[in-house]
């Protein structure tokens, strides 16, 4: 695990006006299935980017590959200049950057809300204690669970833990967020507790990006849309364009579909 | 410790009505025990009664001999009971190094951990047993000192190698059985591997991997009177002596040794009993 090498590779020197996320023609196999067959987008600082399209389009693969869960086929993933597909990548590196959230939240079930949130602050960045715990309860009451601080993930409602979630990503302070479908295994009613949480991370400028399927959600917040079909951006643009006058035949029949 | 007078009606009683008492009554001694326990007492003393009336008026009846030798033959069960409690340490030591090698990256060390866990756990243990026995030498030196290496030691470590082999591969199993999902957000926020391993994976399988363990010491307990057959003077070998010593009467053979099957019986059905309630609350979860 330790590495003499340098850690993560500068390969460019990044400033904030340039993207904060880059693919570049990103291939992706699983076996013999060619998942993603070219991806170039692009993330500014601050952006809010909403990847929709039909299930099984890759979205979810594209988004893994940002923080490096995924390993990319070829092509080139920058996250602030580091390359992502560098083999010497520290991963570790990369992902105090980037922060992930999962359909499924993931929490670790044997921690309480604010050890969940704590833990990795703690362990991984090796800050004081007392400090994250101030933070990680400040970050609990910014995602509206002030009181179920103790409560284990078992014992909170879906939208519930996925908020804690939020918080334990949150909690590392990353500069960029990625939301992998969080709301799809939630109840309606719950969905929107998540949604308003994520909105108000984007309105104090969080890059990030989703992979959603909400679509009034994506109208609302993104700063720019893209629609991937069968492993590549089949259309793109800021929602105001995208939703009223969508190009491409296959965009049209999914909108058609969805909304 | 006295042995119940079963023919008091008193006795009987207790026997038949155990959970209706109260728990801290003085006579919860004998409450506690439970009818399956008390049924053994009566088929081992079945087993003596006709002996006893053959044994004439020389001989002394067999359940006073089972009793003058009863703390002799406690000592040797102390003593499989301290060897199974060391070789299940040792054991549980080496076995959870051994099934943290088998779910490591990397190829040979994976592999060989593997190999190693699977010669281990599918060969007799008495065959473990012989081969440390004649394989390890009696005395060791160690920056010139020589440390004598007594066959108690050396069977201890002997049952300790099944034991490492089965608690790698209930490690190994349990690991596997937490969702990879737990993996993938460990890794997202940037914990090492050996962090995610220690704080997050292990942790959520300690409970699932208790009962499978516990039922391995129940197991190892009972085999420790394979001892007995490499010399080591564990209980079996003290009940073959004190047989002898009483003039090796036939009679006293089902006495003598039913002691030790009730010894072994009353230490091991317990563990079981716990492992299984272990296990039943673990399902509800």
């Amino acid at each position: 695990m330790t590495r003499a090498t340098p850690a993560a590779t500068p390969s460019s020197t990044w400033t904030p006006d340039q993207p904060i996320v880059r693919l570049a023609d990103v291939h992706k196999s699983f076996g013999t299935f060619e998942v993603l067959k070219g991806i170039s987008l692009a993330v500014r600082k601050g952006e809010v980017v909403c990847i929709i399209g039909p299930s099984g389009s890759g979205k979810s693969t594209l988004i893994r590959c940002v923080n490096a869960l995924v390993p990319v086929s070829a092509g080139s993933i920058q996250v602030e200049g580091i390359e992502v597909t560098d083999p010497r990548l520290d991963k570790l590196a990369l992902r105090r950057k980037v922060g992930m959230v999962f359909q499924q939240y993931n929490l670790f079930p044997h921690k309480t809300a604010l050890q969940n949130v704590m833990m990795a602050p703690i362990h991984v960045l090796g800050q004081e204690r007392r400090e994250v715990e101030a933070r990680a309860r400040a970050l609990l009451a910014k995602v509206r669970l002030a009181g179920k601080e103790d409560a284990y993930p078992g014992e909170l409602s879906g939208g519930q833990q996925q908020r804690v979630a939020i918080a334990r990503s949150l909690a590392m302070r990353p500069d960029v967020m990625l939301f992998d479908e969080v709301t799809a295994a939630l109840d309606p009613e719950t969905v929107k507790e998540v949604l308003v949480t994520i909105r108000e991370l984007a309105e104090e400028g969080m890059t990030c990006m989703l992979v959603t399927h909400e679509m009034n959600f994506a109208r609302d917040v993104a700063d720019h849309i893209y629609f991937t079909d069968r492993g590549v951006i089949v259309e793109h643009g800021p929602p105001a364009t995208f939703f009223a006058s969508a190009q491409d035949e296959r965009t049209r029949r999914f909108l058609s579909q969805v909304l | 410790m006295s042995v119940p007078d079963r023919s008091g009606t008193g006795d009987v009683r207790t026997g038949a009505l155990p959970v209706l008492l109260p728990f801290v009554r003085p006579q919860a001694r004998a409450a506690r025990l439970r009818p399956v326990h008390l049924w053994l007492l009566a088929g081992l003393a079945l087993v003596s009664l006709p002996a006893w009336a053959q044994g004439g008026a020389a001989a002394p009846s067999p359940l006073a001999v089972v009793i003058k030798w009863a703390p002799l033959l406690l000592t040797g069960f102390a003593f499989n009971v301290a060897i199974s409690l060391m070789a299940m340490a040792i054991g549980t030591g080496a076995g959870i190094g051994l099934g943290l090698a088998m779910l490591a990256e990397g190829r040979v060390l994976p592999r060989l951990a593997w190999c190693v866990t699977q010669v281990f756990r599918n060969v007799p243990w008495l065959v473990l047993l012989f081969f440390v026995m004649f394989l390890v030498p009696f005395q060791i030196t160690v920056f010139g000192v020589r440390v004598p290496l007594p066959d108690w030691v050396k069977a201890t470590f002997g049952f300790s190698l099944p034991v490492m082999a089965n608690v790698a591969e209930i490690v190994r199993g349990a690991v596997r059985s937490v969702p990879n999902t737990q993996w993938e957000a460990a890794e997202s926020l940037a914990f090492t591997r050996r962090q995610t391993m220690w704080r997050i994976i292990l942790p959520q399988c300690a409970k699932r991997m208790l009962p499978p363990w516990m039922n391995v010491y129940a197991l190892i307990a009972m085999a420790t009177v394979q001892a007995s057959i490499v010399g080591v003077t564990e209980m079996l070998t003290l009940t073959a002596q004190v047989h002898a010593a009483e003039g090796g009467r036939s009679e006293l053979f089902a006495p003598l040794y039913g002691f030790a099957l009730l010894c072994f019986f009353l230490y091991c059905y317990p563990i079981d009993r716990f492992t299984a309630a272990l296990e039943r609350r673990f399902e509800t979860r």
